[in-house]
């Protein structure tokens, strides 16, 4: 354990260290504490100039209630989880298929496919938008649901390409050997021996492809136009031209838009971290 | 399409499934021994993943290095115009200006790396409720960059900031950082930042939980404390977490877009605009349709990021030769 644990000093600096640690924690949330207190307060407070005083009054409820009934706040969170969810579910089942046959299989290609998918996480947004945005406007899919379900699962698809593949080539291989030798047919192998095996990589993928895409901003607003598919992300923003200085109001919409990736993070907290560091630290 | 529903496409993946089956089976049928089965087994697993990456990721960036040869407003009829766009790029001040950005963006946010590494010291202990403030600490990273750049928009506001606030307080004129050319781009990488320490510390949290006793115990009794022992046992420890903190700041300085679009649109008069957020403009903005030129400098930043790619693949390929 590094550094020496504090348990180890004397008490003065074991007193000290716990006053501090809270301390600490405020000044790195203050942003987050400081939009809180605006998404609570009135307009008046707003007007006077009262933005990151404390509050004279505390309209949680009314402020909240407000946005949802004034703006499309509603819609848009329905449309960010109508996105999210199904990119969830496509993109970790096609890399749940995509590394299983990359960590098992000895072929030409693994190794060139397994970098393209790798690669693909990687590169620049910008380099697709034009011909994504054609392509979704000729065949129907632009400001659709659907037109960023289906590039976001592709996008994704890399990176849970990635880590399945990493996970699955970290289990035992005997256990696939023997159900070769079994004679149980490839797909049935997949079906039965490493689905039941990856579940925890399953949960901490889903996770992780949950914020990641919950959070998108440029494909929502390259992909979208007008207000009736337009995700939290973007229009947060579109809020925020509407009401310029409500800034009570902008702020609890933005408190909403950041509750679901963060109740996620908290609820799955173990597996969320599991996610990050298996994608990553474990190369 | 139409609306695609979770339940629509776990019926397709299961459906896939069953069709994955009945080929197996129909292999077996016409004994197709296992060598030959597992020739073809890996491309019915992949296929899927293949088709969609090829036609959404793989494609398009041969598409749009191809639209950077045309002048086009992706309306009328694209005109070839050779390598005029890349050009034009050399003598375009605002081109110059946001790769200059780009440099800032890199090496400042680079900052986040040890910063993280510093909090995960910081909490890297054992006292009640420990856990809950890691998580706490974690927050900025889970949530939207266009929630962080809303509210440091507001905490530089120079009429009621907290930042004014602080001016202020201490008795000096507060400035808008947001409107001052010079200031503007570190303004939004300090927003940047916030968010990325958390990363780069929840990476390192994970690899200081992974770092020998028996080492540091050893360290300990050849008399190595603080910074020396930090230097030479820990870090040598925590090299995975390092690398890939780093590579994930500088793809993610890379690709600053949200940041830029909520907190100035590149502003004031381009001084804070970055690639990413450039080709933007340039291609779908009102300041004009000119496909061909955004995509000129789309390509620019994607050969610069092909190199961190290429580096990073390159360890990879390494990794997977010593496995």
């Amino acid at each position: 354990m590094f550094p020496k644990p504090i348990n180890t000093f004397s008490p003065k600096y074991q007193l000290i260290y716990k006053i501090v640690l809270p301390i600490v924690l405020i000044i790195w949330l203050l942003p987050l504490i400081a939009i809180f207190l605006t998404s609570v307060r009135s307009a008046a407070d707003i007007n006077t100039g009262n933005v990151f005083g404390w509050p004279s009054q505390f309209l949680l409820i009314e402020n909240y209630s407000e946005i949802f009934k004034r703006s499309k706040a509603i819609l848009y969170l329905k449309n960010s989880f109508l996105i999210t969810i199904p990119t969830v579910i496509l993109s970790v089942s096609l890399a749940c298929l995509a590394g299983y046959a990359l960590a098992i299989y000895r072929f030409r290609w693994s190794l060139p496919l397994f970098f393209i998918f790798v690669a693909g996480n990687f590169i620049p947004f910008q380099i697709l938008m034009i011909p994504v945005r054609d392509m979704s406007v000729s065949t129907g899919l632009y400001n659709t649901i659907s037109g960023q379900v289906l590039f976001h699962a592709a996008f994704q698809t890399g990176f849970c390409t990635f880590f399945m593949r990493n996970f699955i080539k970290a289990l035992p291989f005997e256990l696939i050997e023997s159900g070769r030798i079994e004679g149980v047919s490839e797909a049935k192998i997949f079906l039965y021996i490493v689905l039941p095996l990856v579940r925890p990589a399953l949960a901490a993928l889903a996770v992780l492809i949950f914020t990641f895409v919950w959070n998108d901003f440029f494909w929502a607003t390259v992909l979208t136009q007008g207000e009736s598919v337009k995700p939290i992300t973007a229009g947060i923003r579109s809020l925020n031209g509407q009401y310029v200085n409500n800034w009570h109001l902008v702020s609890a919409a933005s408190l909403c838009a950041a509750i679901p990736p963060v109740a996620m993070f908290f609820l799955m907290q173990k597996h969320f971290i599991a996610g990050l560091t298996l994608g990553s630290v474990k190369q | 399409m139409g609306g695609v529903t979770p339940t629509h496409l776990k019926l397709s993946f299961i459906d896939w499934l069953l069709f994955l089956q009945q080929i197996a089976l129909f292999d077996q049928k016409k004994r197709i021994y296992s060598e030959n089965k597992l020739v073809f087994a890996p491309w019915y697993f992949l296929l899927p993943a293949i088709a969609f990456f090829l036609v959404y990721v793989i494609i398009p960036i041969f598409q749009s290095v191809w639209i950077s040869f045309y002048e086009w407003d992706g309306l009328g009829e694209a005109q070839w115009v050779g390598l005029a766009n890349y050009i034009e790029l050399f003598d375009d001040e605002y081109f110059y200006t946001s790769l200059k950005n780009n440099c800032i963006w890199l090496i400042l946010y680079l900052f986040a790396v040890p910063i993280g590494l510093f909090i995960a010291l910081f909490l890297n202990q054992i006292v009640f409720g420990i856990r809950f403030y890691k998580s706490l600490f974690f927050f900025p990273f889970v949530i939207s960059q266009v929630v962080v750049g809303l509210i440091f928009a507001w905490f530089y506001n120079p009429n009621f900031g907290l930042l004014a606030y602080i001016f202020l307080s201490l008795g000096l004129e507060p400035i808008a950082i947001l409107s001052d050319e010079e200031l503007v781009t570190y303004g939004i990488i300090f927003a940047g930042l916030w968010p990325q320490i958390a990363y780069c510390m929840i990476l390192y949290l994970t690899g200081l939980s992974n770092v020998s006793k028996d080492l540091m115990e050893a360290a300990r009794l050849d008399g190595a404390k603080g910074l020396k022992m930090l230097w030479h046992v820990v870090l040598p420890q925590l090299r995975p977490a390092t690398f890939i903190s780093v590579v994930v700041t500088v793809i993610g300085a890379l690709r600053s877009f949200d940041m830029v679009a909520i907190m100035t649109e590149g502003g004031p008069y381009g001084s804070s605009n970055v690639l990413a957020y450039y080709m933007y403009e340039t291609a779908l903005s009102e300041y004009g349709f000119r496909l061909g030129y955004g995509s000129a400098i789309a390509t620019v930043l994607f050969f610069i990021m092909l190199i961190y790619i290429s580096y990073f693949l390159w360890r990879l390929y390494k990794n997977e030769r010593e496995a």
